[in-house]
Formats: C-alpha cells, structure tokens, sequence
C-alpha cells in the first residue's frame, strides 16, 4: 500500500541541522497495524508526519497507490488527507467549539463514503455524549472522540501519534482498545508513534526508529489484545 | 527590570503586526490634529497679520449716498480710531479680445498717502497717482487669470459711461482674501476682479462729489464692535437706512472664518475617531499578549516580581508603542500640514502665508494619545496584574463553548464550518462588538466625509432648478420696467423677466438682518423659488418669501409680521411672512415685484434674467459690449461650474485624506480581528489542516468571521456616519451657506467597499500565515 524510499529529512534548529530521517526505506500493507517505536528524537513522529501529507521530505520517494506524496503540492496534499488519512494525535485537537458529533461531522463532509457520526462516536462509546463540546468531555473521552473523527471518513491509513500520551494509563488503554477495534473492523492500516514498548505488544509489526534510521524488530513474545496490556 | 524590557521588546514580533497597526492609527490620529490645527493656526495668524499690516476695518458701511461732512461725526465716536469714506460701484467690465461677461467692482482710493482703513499690498507696478488720471490697480487674482499687469488697458461701464482706465499696479487686499461679486456663489478669477481707482475718477463717473457710499471703520482696541455699529447707524440715519455691519458679515471674513471653523470641526470629530480605534487596537492586543504570556507571568509572579511591576511592565509597552504613533504622527501632520497650507494659499489670496505648527494642539494630542492606548490597555493590564500565580502557571482548559441562539435558529441548515464561526463569535461578545463598533467607526467616518459631495450636488441641483435664467444682468442704475422690452429684443433673447433688487433691513421683534430683497415676476419662470424638497413655490402676491434660515434668525414663521427698510431710505413698510422656502448659499428675502412699484422711486427693475438661444450666443454677447447700463452679467453655466470647481477642490482635499486615513483604520482593524482569530486558533486551523481542509477553505473561515463582523459593521457605520454627517452639517450651518444633510446611495457604496476592500486585504495578508503554519509543530505541541 505505501512503498517508502530513501526517505530523509532535516531540520534546522538554530545553527545545527537534525537529521530526523535518513534515507529509511519501509514498506506497509493494508489493514496492518503497525508499532513505531523509539526514543523521543529519533524520527517516529516525523516518519509518521510525512505518511500522513503534513510534511515533505527533503529527498525520497512515498508512493501510495502508484502516486508519490513527495511530489504532490499543498491542494493535492489536502485531497489526500481528506480522502485517505485519519489522525489521532496525542493532545486530541479537538475543535472546541464544535460538539462531539460536529467535529466527526466536519470530518465526513469530504469523505466518499462516510459513517454516521452517531455510528463513530457508538464505536468509541461516546454516542451518549455525542452533543457535548469537547470543554464538557474527559481527557480520554476527548481523545476517543478523536478517533471517532479519525475512523468515521473510513481512512485507508490511521495514523497516531503518541494517543495515550496525555491520558492516564487505565484510559489509554481503553483508547488503544477503540484504535484495536478500529483496525480489525475497517481494515484501515494502522501506525501508533509511541515510546511505550508495552503498547508495541499490540502491533503486528514494531518498527524501531533510532537516529533517523528505521530497522524492524524481530516478532518476540505473542501478540496481546489492548485490554491485556498496562504500564 | 531592563532584563523584563528586553523580553518584553523580543516579544514584540508576535504581536509586530498589531503593534504595527497601533502606532498608525495613532499616527493618524495625531497627524490629523496636527495638520488641521497647524493650517487653521497657520491660517488665521496668517490673517490677523494681514489684517494689522494693511488696516482692516472692524466695522464697515453701505450706503446710499452721505455727504463727506458726516463722517467727521463718525470719527468723533469714542471708539473709533479711523474712517475711511469711498467710493463702491459694481461695473461691467472688457477686456480686449475678450468676449465673455466680465463684472468687477470699483473701489476708490485716496490720490494722497494710505487710505485710513482697508489698504491694499501692492504687489506690482504702482498705485493711483496723486492726480485725477484714469488709473487703475488690479487685483492679483483676476490680473493673473487674465493676464494683466501695469501697462494693460481696461473699459468699464461706469454710471452708463464707458471709460478706459489705465493699469498701473497690481495688489491684494484683506478684504478679499476670498472674493465674491454681486449675485456669485464662488469666486471666479476670470469673470469678476477688485479695481482700485482714484477718489476723484469715481466722484466725476458717479456725479457723487464730496459724498461716500461705503465705509470702513477701525475701532480702537478696547471698543465693542457691536456698540460702534449703533452709533454709527444713528450717525448714518438721516441720511436713509445704512447696513451697518462688523467683520462677522464682512464676505471674504465670514467665508474664511468659516473654512476655519470646519477645520476646526474636523481637526476635532475626526482625530477622536482614530483614538478609539487606536484604544480597541490596544485593547485587543494587550489582551492577546497577556492571554500567550500567561504562563510567563505566573512564573515571574512565581520569582516574587510583583504584581504592580508586572502591570507596568504592560503598560510600558503599549505607552511606548504610543510614543512612536505620536513621534510619526507629528512629522506625518507637519509634512500634510505645510502641503495643506500651500493648497490653501493657492485657493486664498494672502499676500504672505506660512506653515506654523500649533504647539499647544501637539501637546493636546500627544497626551490625549496616550490616555486613550492607556485606557484600551486597562484591561489587560488589569487581567496581567489579577492572574493568580498557581492559575496561571496550569495548563488553560479548553475554551467553554456552547449553543448560541444562532444555533436553535439555523439547527440543521448550517455547516459545520458556519458553526464554528458563529460560537467564535458568540464566545467573545465583547471582542466581536469593539471589532464591530471599530469598524463602524471607520464607516461612518467615510460616510461623514464623503456625504458633502452629496451635499454639493444636491445644493447646485437646488440652485440650477431655482435659477432657470442662464443670464442675469444687473444695471448700474434701477430702470423703468419698460426696459425688460427693450431687452428681449436684443439679439439672441428669448425671454426676459425683470427684477428689482435692493438691500433691506428686516426687523422682528428686536432682531434685525440686512438682505437683498428680490422683487420678481410672480408669473415668472427664470428665477423660481424652491422649497427642501426641490419643488417649485410660486411668488407671494402679498408678503414675504424667507428662506428657512432667515425665518429662523429673524424668529418670524409663516403669517408673522415683518418691517422692511430699504438701505439709504427713510421709509419703511410691513409685510407678513407668506411662504417659507429654502436657500443653501447666503440670504435673500423675496417678493412680487409688483410690491416694490410702491417705493419712492416708482415702477423699476434694478436687473433682468434671460433665456438666450444657445446657438445664437455669440451675437448675444457682441452685443452686450455695447450696453453701457450694465454693472454686472452673471453666466449661470459659468457661475455654477466655478461653485462646484471651488468646492470640489476644497473638499477634495480635506475629503481625500481622511477618507484614506479612515480605510487605514478600517484595513488595521480587520487585520487585527483575523491576526487575533489566527493566533489563537492556530491549533484549530493545524487540525482542520489535518482533516484535508485546503488553505483557500480556511481563507474561507477566517473571511467569512470577518464578513459577519463587517456586515454588522456596515447598517452601524451607516447610522453612525448619519449622525456625524448631521454634527457636521450643524457646524457648517452659517449665514453663508447651509449644508444640506444628504446621504447618497453612492457615498454609504463608496464607504462600504473601501471597508470590505480593507477586510479583504487584510484578509489576505494575515491568510499568508496559514501557508506558513508547521502542521507538525502546531499539531503536536503540548498544551
């Protein structure tokens, strides 16, 4: 589904250049829900910014469905936001002044073949609060109606970054357990950015990003479910 | 402390734009004050220099014709300090080679030394010889029009005879700084001009030796003008009713007083306009930079800085953000100042005039300028110096939004996006009702401005319906109304209505006005009478028709009493107030001219309005040459393209840079509402980003508050602009001219699409950020 080249990036902060990414060769099927795991620093939530449009790399190649995101500009990057991608991002970036359900909506509005906004919020287990703005909500219940808006457009990639990152332990694994849930019954193709190697155990595949480079890590211990995870 | 400055000034950048947009509204605010100030200042010491230097009379004289011997009467009043008795007759006047009507006045000079009061500034060749030659000096104003300097030559019609005079100076005067003849509603340089000749020349012309019909009075310092005057009316009363009057009905005085006064006016509404927007500027910015720097202030609250420092830490910057608004503001105001200045001595006829700042409206503004950013920046001083350290050092909860009533009203039909909009608006009221009442402001100060062309038209409008005649000729002399035949023969006439005017005192109940008393044809169809509504009212066959403004000082209404004295007669008579008309230029009274066949002098008319085939122009005016009963022709296409070529151009100039100043305003407002709505909802146009939204559709958000903003702002400014349109209108409202408050649909145009056009500039300036917004960054920053 994405077949990643050479991909590098490089930022500059103040007089020195971090190389975030250096040249990281990956390929990611669908439906498969991927752990990208490393310390703060080493490229994952750069790696995952460029997958899902919000960047462009320096130098490199995404190719999605024959298309390559490096080449695509700002409107066309949009589109394929819209269109494909769902984000989860660790601080929920919620609208706050739209309801639960308003803020799934506003997602959907693009998308080709939506869910009901009720049906997404029923999902995470928010259709009770679904007319409560997100200044009326819990941290966790924020961050599930995040994904709520992620999953409701039917994305072709979730992409979360670090989604149990403002969440107290017990509430992200009831996140983990919706993006789980998500992953099984959309098929979307799944990346979680953490650093938390007890949320790896989740994922089918855990790749491991240290100074700008990516390697994968051998299948260890035996898959958990979310529920069955803590730290 | 200086490390806090330091900080506070490297912080400056996240707020440059509004900073930026305070300093220029100030700026404008006190260049306005220090241009008009700095011109009317400039204008009037101009003028009372001017006055001294060549001995303006305080209190001057029409008459008909008085003996020389009773003006040593005059001179002997306690109060005054000089007299000086001439000679004034209205001419036609030609040119060589010149085939348009010329009209000009002749005023007599003594042939030995100064005249006493009302000197002249020669400004070329020399005066009148101490002889009875022909000579002649001409005003500066119609000599450069016309070409003419010492050496020219010039025949005017006096008393019936034609002379040839002799130009042999050329030179202002005070009394016509501005100057306007016998039925002319402007100057025009090139159809009227002043005329000094020798006593003598104009005794022998006019068959007055030894008398005077005009005079002209200086008071001594501690005199009262308006007691001079009564003592000089009884002086001049046997010898017929004189309109006596001070400067305040001097023309040229009272036309450049009045300039001043709408300078004044208008240094003042408008300067306060600009200060309230410069305190909403600070106020919203203030706002903005306590609300980013909360947690700041809680840490160095936190480190034991005290409140009262913290305050003045805030405090110091929009004062100094003041400080350079009113250092650029006081250039920018004497730079338009000394340009203003030099129009205005284009347009005025001084014979010296300099810019000279006025230092106490500098200092005014200046601190005035500084109570109102201070008074914006209260609040969010107030907010830096009540955050509570603990509060304000945690993370802030999400912003509480709710439903609004829009949304009960629009359930179901509005998109997410409006919806957004619509609870922004409705979760700061406050904000979006200074923005609106900002933006208002703006508006109503383009309406106000821009309203007085609507005025002007509306005013010639009146005029040309009311004077339907395209000549009007004035005779030296009254003549027996049988010459209204003879005149529609001459060639080239299609019509001709006869008229007689004369200056009158009319008196009710203590108050008293000299105006020209218009007799006119009650069936005639050249000279109509209008009321405010632009229809016709027929001539009164047994009273009085008052322009409304007359009525009002005279404080008579319709079927009220009023006595009317001829100027120069002893013989008075009553009449009732028939009708009530309007009038925007000067002040005349009219009657049936068959009402005036009563006086002494019998059946007359004192001048005529005519038709003229157009095609036969040429041969109407050749023949004029030859009418030596001619004291002035008036050309109504002639007279109203110099009323509306002299007032555009004033207003033009006044009209152009505060409109601009206004669409300043109007841009930084808007720039400040989006930049503010941008800042603080970075996080939410990142995450609309995230969701596939395009740059143009966030452009969208952002404009489409704006447009709500600006469409509340647009029937708000409409109906403010009326109100300051009518304070204007009460300030312009003199003897001279009225201003009718008239708002076109043109001008609320005009004024709405330079505020749309600001907010859409702005728009796209502040929108230039959401190309640059780091997705990643914004997206993922703790809150």
């Amino acid at each position: 589904m994405y077949s990643v080249r050479g991909l590098t990036r490089s930022y500059r902060i103040g007089p020195d250049e971090i190389h975030a990414l250096r040249g990281v060769d990956l390929d990611l099927e669908a439906g498969e829900l991927i752990a990208l795991l490393g310390p703060s620093g080493s490229g994952k939530s750069t790696l995952l910014n460029l997958l899902g449009g919000l960047d462009r790399p320096d130098a490199g190649q995404i190719v999605f469905r024959g298309g390559d995101l490096a080449r695509l500009d700002d409107r066309a990057l949009a589109l394929y936001r819209r269109r494909h991608v769902g984000f989860v991002f660790q601080s929920y970036n919620l609208l706050p002044s739209l309801t639960a359900r308003e803020n799934v909506e506003l997602a959907c509005d693009a998308a080709e073949r939506p869910m009901a906004a009720a049906d997404a919020l029923d999902v995470v287990g928010l259709r009770s609060r679904m007319d409560q703005f997100p200044g009326q909500l819990s941290g966790g219940e924020q961050q599930r109606v995040a994904v709520a808006r992620a999953i409701a457009k039917r994305p072709d990639i979730l992409l979360c970054d670090e989604p149990t990152g403002a969440v107290d332990s017990r509430t992200g694994v009831q996140v983990l357990e919706v993006i789980e849930r998500c992953n099984r019954e959309l098929g979307a193709l799944t990346v979680i950015v953490t650093h938390n190697t007890a949320i790896a155990a989740i994922a089918q595949r855990v790749l491991l990003l240290a100074g700008g480079n990516i390697a994968e890590a051998p299948p260890s211990s035996p898959r958990r479910n979310a529920r069955e995870i803590s730290w | 402390m200086r490390l806090l400055d330091r900080k506070l000034l490297r912080e400056l950048r996240h707020v440059a734009g509004q900073a930026a947009a305070i300093v220029i509204v100030l700026a404008c605010a006190v260049a306005t004050t220090v241009m008009s100030f700095g011109v009317l200042r400039s204008l009037d010491e101009t003028r009372s220099q001017y006055y001294q230097r060549y001995r303006f009379a305080d209190v001057f004289a029409a008459v008909y014709r008085v003996p020389e011997s009773a003006a040593e009467s005059i001179r002997r009043l306690p109060g005054v300090a000089a007299v000086e008795t001439r000679l004034v007759a209205d001419v036609a006047v030609r040119l060589e080679d010149v085939a348009e009507p010329i009209s000009g006045r002749l005023i007599s000079l003594p042939e030995r030394g100064e005249p006493e009061a009302n000197a002249i500034a020669l400004r070329q060749g020399r005066s009148i010889g101490a002889s009875d030659a022909e000579e002649v000096v001409v005003a500066e104003n119609f000599a450069s029009a016309r070409g003419l300097g010492p050496g020219s030559r010039i025949t005017v019609h006096i008393n019936g005879r034609k002379r040839e005079l002799a130009v042999v100076g050329v030179a202002l005067s005070p009394e016509y700084i501005y100057t306007l003849g016998a039925g002319m509603i402007a100057p025009d340089d090139r159809r009227f001009g002043i005329f000094w000749t020798g006593r003598q020349v104009l005794e022998a012309a006019l068959g007055a030796r030894d008398q005077f019909n005009d005079l002209a009075v200086r008071l001594k310092q501690t005199a009262s003008a308006s007691d001079a005057t009564r003592e000089i009316e009884a002086v001049l009363a046997p010898y017929g009713a004189a309109d006596v009057h001070g400067r305040k009905r001097q023309p040229s005085h009272a036309f450049v007083s009045a300039m001043l006064h709408q300078i004044a006016g208008v240094g003042r509404i408008v300067p306060a306009i600009f200060l309230l927007v410069a305190a909403f500027l600070a106020h919203t910015m203030l706002g903005r930079l306590v609300e980013v720097q909360r947690r700041q202030i809680g840490l160095m609250k936190a480190l034991g800085i005290g409140d009262g420092a913290i305050g003045w830490h805030y405090l110091k910057l929009v004062l100094m953000l003041g400080a350079v608004g009113i250092a650029m503001g006081i250039a920018a105001g004497a730079i338009l100042g000394i340009g203003l200045v030099r129009i205005y001595a284009g347009f005025f006829h001084f014979p010296f005039l300099r810019y000279q700042p006025d230092v106490a409206s500098i200092l005014a503004a200046g601190m005035v300028s500084i109570l109102a950013v201070s008074a914006g920046a209260l609040r969010g001083v107030r907010r830096a110096i009540s955050l509570m350290p603990a509060v304000a050092l945690a993370s802030p909860t999400p912003a509480a939004y709710g439903q609004t009533w829009l949304d009960r009203v629009g359930r179901g039909r509005s998109s997410g996006v409006a919806r957004m909009i619509l609870r922004y608006l409705a979760r700061w009221p406050l904000r979006a009702a200074l923005t609106v009442a900002a933006l208002s402001l703006a508006v109503a100060l383009q309406i106000s401005m821009l309203f007085s062309f609507d005025a002007l038209d509306y005013i010639i409008d009146h005029y040309a319906r009311a004077q339907v005649a395209d000549f009007t000729l004035v005779f030296s002399s009254a003549l027996p109304r049988a010459a209204a035949g003879e005149i529609g023969r001459w060639p080239g006439v299609v019509s001709v209505e006869g008229f007689r005017a004369l200056p009158v005192h009319l008196r009710s109940r203590g108050r008293d006005r000299v105006v020209n008393l218009t007799g006119l044809a009650p069936t005639g169809r050249l000279q109509r009478l209008l009321d405010a509504n632009l229809a016709p009212v027929s001539v009164p066959l047994h009273g009085l028709a008052l322009p409304s403004k007359l009525a009002a000082l005279l404080e008579v209404k319709e079927g009220d009493t009023v006595a009317v004295e001829p100027v120069g007669s002893r013989a008075g008579f009553e009449l009732p107030v028939a009708r009530i008309v309007e009038q925007y230029i000067g002040l005349g009274a009219y009657v049936s001219l068959d009402l005036l066949d009563s006086l002494p002098e019998g059946p007359r008319i004192s001048g005529a309005y005519l038709l003229t085939d157009p095609s036969r122009r040429a041969d109407f005016l050749r023949g004029l040459t030859n009418q030596a009963m001619l004291a002035g022709i008036n050309e109504r296409s002639a007279v109203l393209a110099s009323f509306r070529g002299t007032m555009t151009r004033t207003l033009s100039i006044i009209v152009s840079f505060f409109v601009a100043f206004a669409g300043v305003a109007a841009f930084f407002i808007a720039f400040s509402s989006a930049r503010i709505t941008l800042a603080e909802r970075e996080r939410e146009f990142a995450t609309l980003a995230s969701l596939g939204f395009t740059v143009a559709e966030m452009r969208a958000i952002l404009a489409g508050e704006l447009a709500i903003l600006v469409a509340l702002a647009l029937p708000l400014g409409c109906i403010l602009g009326r109100a300051l349109a009518w304070v204007i209108v009460q300030r312009l409202d003199t003897e001279l001219y009225r201003v009718p408050l008239v708002i076109s649909l043109q001008t609320v145009g005009i004024a709405a699409l330079i505020v749309v056009g600001a907010a859409l500039v702005s728009i796209r300036a502040v929108a230039r950020r959401l190309q640059c917004l780091d997705l990643p960054a914004v997206l993922n920053a703790t809150l």
